[in-house]
């Protein structure tokens, strides 16, 4: 079997409930002392560290942002919804994507992402975006082009990155997730 | 032989035993040409990269040095900003993953040689969020630089003060436009803004002077200072100048990443010699060869293209597809682009309606919303090839197909739209019988299947 799989330094899960600590406080204001000229600038990397600390981008988190920056709560929440990286919703623990685009298509990705779905057990939900497993352990989306196109099909779990996925592949990455 | 690689910014790429940290780097004679630059003077080094005659490699293939001259450092009373474009997310592409991941200094060194050229106090690296790796290589990489005294202030005892910082992006192709990156990075939706009056060189970030430049035209900055901008141009051809990264993907046995000088090869030696030819014995069908926004091209086809000859005259030649030049000006006479150097392979199994039914779902999915043609036309190019290639395809769709690209191209704020409409302008003009086939069996039986994914 293959090695464990981390889940890398990224929260896909949740909950956005947990404490803000002095320790992300100072993260904060490292990020916006990088933008001396417009504080507004640091939405975008606030957004990250918060995704990244507490699994999604919920209420809490744009209000958060919004008053650090002494900004509208639209105006960071305009950015949740347009970037498709970020979320509004817990996902998996191991939050899979799988990209989608000509070359990794070419490569198969399209029997990659139903070997997942498989392994999963994930069924299409009502929502856009991330198929989610019941016991909140699994997560599953398409993504648009991850440029590595010579190594298709491409695979992101969480911040961890791996090529040439194919469906033997991905049911050892799926048995390493622990 | 014809296809030997020239290896200048793949330089120490894969390379055994070079790792990607700053002591690797200097060892291997990092930040020297740092040195010659800051002793050379911003006016000169700009001097070489103009006789360089090199071209922007994110794509649009503009020339640096000309791009770099629309802003007087002393003459402008604004501070002047540079930022590096490593959005990379051209389908196809993925040449500055390379650089970023295997040799994120040679990258520095390349951006901190132009920010001095053009008085650049305060810069930034915007890179696609998707590379989770790659921020933490760059952010790294910059600790050491300013710890070694490479950035921060008063840089090597010159006075010269410089700041970069990482920014990263969410997901959005878009941030690839130059202006639309350049709102990302206002902390704004990334909806690109109007030329004129919005030139970056006039007004970009913060309305200030800025200077957007790929990862792939920044490492050349490096190499251009080292040699000289003549010696420079002496690599490929005229008005094609220096080394290429190519990237091969899709149906080739070898696909992956190399670097040539420009139009040094053709196609098919890029296919066949480099890449050692279609996979699973296969016949080539199409090539798609600068990213997938770029116009798709017929195996078979024969292109009538101008070439200077050897006395200077201008003649006519006929050039069939594998015979096509890999740079810019024959790529751009084909009537396609060498863009960003995504070269994408398609062989005879593929189905053109699949194909272009991904591509085109991949456009409706990052259209910004900004301007109606694109946002709504994208929607229905995507909306009709599904319908074609799930079997239920109308008689006159491949003709609404091109109406509704004929009216995205040229109405649309950023080159967005051209990037949605051209290829299906021109799959449905190549490949026209086989949508109407397709939709003449219509029913389940026409599903075919052939690229894995049908969106």
């Amino acid at each position: 079997m293959s090695t464990a799989l981390e889940v890398g330094t990224e929260n896909c899960a949740g909950p956005e409930t947990g404490e803000i600590t002095p320790a992300l406080e100072k993260q904060a204001a490292e990020l916006i002392a990088r933008y001396p000229v417009s504080a507004r600038s640091a939405v975008m990397p606030l957004l990250h560290l918060w995704q990244e600390t507490f699994g999604y981008i919920g209420p809490r988190g744009v209000e958060w942002i919004a008053k650090k920056l002494s900004l509208q709560e639209i105006q960071v929440l305009e950015l949740v919804t347009f970037y498709p990286w970020f979320r509004q919703r817990p996902y998996g623990k191991f939050h899979f994507r799988v990209c989608r685009t000509l070359p990794c298509a070419l490569g198969g990705a399209g029997k990659t992402f139903a070997a997942l779905q498989k392994l999963m057990g994930l069924k299409p939900g009502t929502h856009e975006g991330a198929m989610v497993s019941a016991d909140g352990r699994f997560s599953l989306e398409y993504s648009e082009c991850l440029a590595s196109c010579g190594t298709a099909p491409v695979v992101l779990c969480n911040d961890n990155f791996h090529e040439k996925v194919d469906e033997k592949k991905a049911t050892e990455l799926v048995g390493g997730c622990s | 032989m014809a296809c030997r690689e020239h290896r200048l910014v793949f330089k120490n790429i894969d390379v055994r035993g070079y790792t990607r940290d700053i002591a690797c780097y200097q060892k291997h004679g990092g930040y020297e040409i740092l040195k010659k630059g800051l002793a050379m003077g911003g006016g000169a080094i700009r001097d070489e990269v103009k006789k360089s005659q090199l071209r922007g490699r994110g794509g649009a293939g503009f020339p640096t040095g000309t791009k770099w001259s629309f802003i007087d450092p002393a003459k402008t009373t604004k501070p002047i900003y540079l930022i590096c474009n490593a959005d990379e997310s051209e389908p196809g592409t993925f040449k500055d993953r390379q650089i970023i991941h295997k040799d994120p200094h040679q990258l520095l060194e390349g951006m901190i040689l132009s920010c001095f050229a053009n008085g650049v106090k305060l810069a930034y690296l915007y890179i696609r969020c998707e590379f989770t790796e790659g921020w933490k290589i760059m952010e790294k990489a910059l600790e050491e630089a300013r710890a070694a005294g490479f950035l921060g202030q008063n840089i090597l005892k010159t006075g010269y003060d410089l700041e970069i910082y990482v920014h990263r992006g969410a997901g959005a192709y878009i941030c690839g436009e130059e202006t639309g990156l350049i709102e990302s990075l206002e902390g704004k939706r990334a909806y690109p803004r109007i030329k004129p009056p919005y030139f970056p060189a006039v007004l970009g970030l913060y309305m200030c002077p800025t200077i957007v430049n790929n990862v792939e035209t920044l490492c050349n900055v490096k190499h251009i200072v080292d040699m000289g901008g003549e010696a420079y141009a002496k690599i490929g051809r005229s008005n094609n100048t220096g080394t290429r990264l190519l990237c091969v993907s899709g149906d080739v046995v070898r696909p992956g990443y190399y670097e040539f000088p420009v139009g040094a090869l053709t196609l098919g030696q890029l296919i066949n010699d480099v890449c050692g030819g279609i996979r699973n014995g296969n016949r080539l069908k199409a090539v798609i060869p600068g990213g997938s926004s770029a116009k798709v091209l017929k195996a078979g086809e024969v292109y009538k293209i101008k070439e200077k000859g050897l006395d200077g005259k201008m003649l006519d030649k006929e050039v069939g597809l594998e015979d096509l030049r890999l740079d810019f000006d024959t790529l751009a006479a084909a009537g396609s682009m060498a863009g960003s150097g995504g070269v994408i392979v398609m062989d005879h199994t593929r189905d053109m309606v699949e194909c272009l039914a991904n591509i085109s779902a991949f456009y409706a999915h990052e259209s910004c919303g900004q301007c109606t043609p694109c946002r709504e036309g994208v929607l229905w190019l995507k909306k009709i090839l599904g319908r074609i290639a799930e079997g239920h395809g109308r008689e006159d769709d491949p003709a609404l197909l091109k109406e509704v690209a004929d009216r995205i191209a040229g109405r649309t704020i950023c080159a967005f739209g051209e990037a949605a409409a051209w290829p299906v302008q021109s799959f449905i003009a190549k490949f026209k019988a086989e949508f109407s086939a397709r939709i003449s069996r219509n029913g389940s039986a026409s599903r075919r299947d052939t690229i894995s994914l049908l969106h």
